[in-house]
């Protein structure tokens, strides 16, 4: 389980683009350091991102090494009602982890 | 001056340019930096590194924060109690606290740090074990609490009891160490504002601890900067548990009074 | 140059005073053939994109980006993003579905040395657009 940070505004506009801002609590070990005893430290990383929007995509990303470490991830949505946003992670052992954040249209 | 181990950290000082820079350092005439001349470490960052400190959904502090808000209000320990059990809801009953630290404890007879205040509340009050030193989980609740005083002055008290743990932190800073012979007081105070290779040499003020360091790729204690800065230049490094290292966060704790809280503050 | 590489990677956290390694990086002609694979037969041009990065580094271990491209959201397919300099060039590819709100995406990256980082957008009718970033990687003194 990795930590997340999700904002989104309280409140959007039906129709009218809101920024999402997410932060995630990864190493993003690269696979290109070693260790103090000159170990190669194995390549750890959360490789592929998905936004959905009650079903329907926002946007997907896959992550390569060169993510900074505790990523942070920032786009904009665009939604005609209230619904859910939802944030998947995948990691490099295949661990997969959903996180949500309810949109409230006024 | 000889050359510089090839294992040096700071590989600009290598060679030639070494000689000149250290008998720069040898040569100055130390100068605590007076109140109005205090700058946090903040303004010496880019514009990037304070635009990532400034946004509470940008800064990656806040992923430890999250965490401590967690665990203020989780049940540990043989007594089962939680931090809120006692202390009640952070925002109010932490306010200024973190600004206070390190204070003098009687009952020790020494100055105390806040994460060590938190070690101490979890074995006394929790019967809990201690949490590792520099875990997620103790910097969490420090930054939690921490970000109790952000935007409050910094006010650590150095007199009565105090003095004398004052005095040798005070002395710590300014005496001599390691391999390159150098003392806290001829960068922080003497070289403060100019530069080492790209870097602006801060003031080193610990007014945003638990802070994200950039160089770290995560988050740290003030003692783990200290650590730094003396396996730098080539001293032992005190023990966690060390007086010396309550001193000197003493020291450096009244050095920065007056300036802003910032926990938990980004730096590069 | 030699010292500069070496500071450079000192400062990225790449390098630690017992296990100095010095990962081989990519090269422009590496990432040049990975953006022909991505644009295919499409020409690509420098107009449209606007990639937003420092162009002094305080710290290569995470920098802030910003890539924007000049076209409806709904005509955007996908952004990415090379740095010549690291031992892995390809940064992050990003692909718009139909929630999008804007064309722009942001995060954050490492830079393993001063070199150039190029973003490339492809839209829906198949044409390719590409802003670059000169900068330079500087440090911070002193290593974990």
């Amino acid at each position: 389980m990795v930590r997340v940070l999700i904002s989104v505004p309280k409140r959007v506009k039906r129709g009218e683009a809101f920024d999402v801002k997410l932060l995630i609590s990864h190493p993003m070990e690269s696979g290109q350091r070693r260790d103090d005893m000159g170990q190669a430290i194995p390549r750890d990383i959360i490789n592929s991102f998905v936004c959905t929007f009650d079903g329907d995509e926002v946007l997907r990303a896959d992550l390569f090494p060169a993510i900074a470490a505790n990523p942070f991830l920032s786009f904009a949505v665009v939604v005609q009602e209230s619904g859910t946003l939802a944030m998947t992670f995948t990691d490099d052992h295949g661990a997969v982890q959903t996180e949500t954040a309810s949109v409230t249209v006024e | 001056m000889s050359r510089l181990p090839s294992w040096c950290p700071w590989p600009f000082l290598q060679g030639g340019p070494a000689s000149l820079v250290l008998a720069g350092l040898l040569a100055l005439t130390v100068a605590p930096a007076s109140a109005a001349d205090k700058r946090s470490g903040y303004q010496d960052a880019s514009p990037e590194t304070q635009a990532m400190q400034d946004d509470d959904a940008a800064n990656p502090g806040f992923l430890w924060v999250q965490q401590g808000e967690t665990l203020w209000s989780g049940r540990v320990g043989n007594a089962n109690r939680s931090c809120a059990d006692c202390h009640g809801a952070a925002p109010a009953t932490m306010r200024g606290v973190a600004a206070r630290y390190p204070m003098f404890d009687a009952r020790l007879g020494r100055p105390i740090t806040l994460p060590q205040r938190i070690q101490q509340c979890r074995v006394e009050r929790q019967g809990a074990a201690p949490l590792a030193s520099e875990s997620d989980a103790l910097l969490g609740l420090a930054a939690y609490v921490g970000l109790q005083s952000r935007g409050m002055p910094v006010q650590v008290a150095i007199d009565g009891p105090a003095q004398p743990s004052f005095e040798a932190g005070k002395a710590l800073f300014t005496t001599r160490q390691g391999q390159f012979n150098l003392s806290c007081a001829q960068c922080h105070d003497g070289l403060a504002g100019q530069r080492l290779a790209g870097s602006v040499i801060p003031q080193g003020q610990p007014n945003g601890y638990p802070e994200y360091r950039l160089e770290w790729q995560g988050m740290g204690s003030l003692e783990r900067r200290i650590r730094n800065c003396l396996v730098g230049v080539r001293a032992e490094p005190f023990a966690a548990d060390a007086p010396e290292l309550a001193d000197l966060e003493l020291y450096l704790g009244w050095r920065a009074n007056g300036l802003r809280v910032e926990t938990p503050a980004v730096r590069p | 140059m030699l010292r500069r590489r070496f500071l450079v990677l000192a400062g990225s956290g790449l390098l630690v005073p017992l296990a100095p390694i010095r990962p081989v990086n990519a090269t422009p002609a590496q990432v040049a053939a990975l953006i022909a694979e991505l644009v295919g037969d499409a020409q690509i041009r420098d107009e449209r994109v606007k990639l937003d990065l420092p162009v002094m580094v305080e710290n290569g271990n995470s920098v802030g980006m910003t890539v924007t491209v000049d076209a409806p959201v709904a005509d955007l397919r996908s952004i990415d993003v090379f740095a010549e300099g690291n031992p892995l060039p390809h940064v992050v590819r990003v692909r718009f579905g139909p929630h999008a709100g804007a064309p722009r995406f942001a995060t954050r990256i490492r830079l393993a040395t001063s070199q150039t980082v190029i973003a490339v957008a492809k839209l829906a009718d198949g044409s390719c657009w590409r802003d670059s970033v000169d900068l330079l990687v500087t440090l911070a003194a002193c290593i974990d």
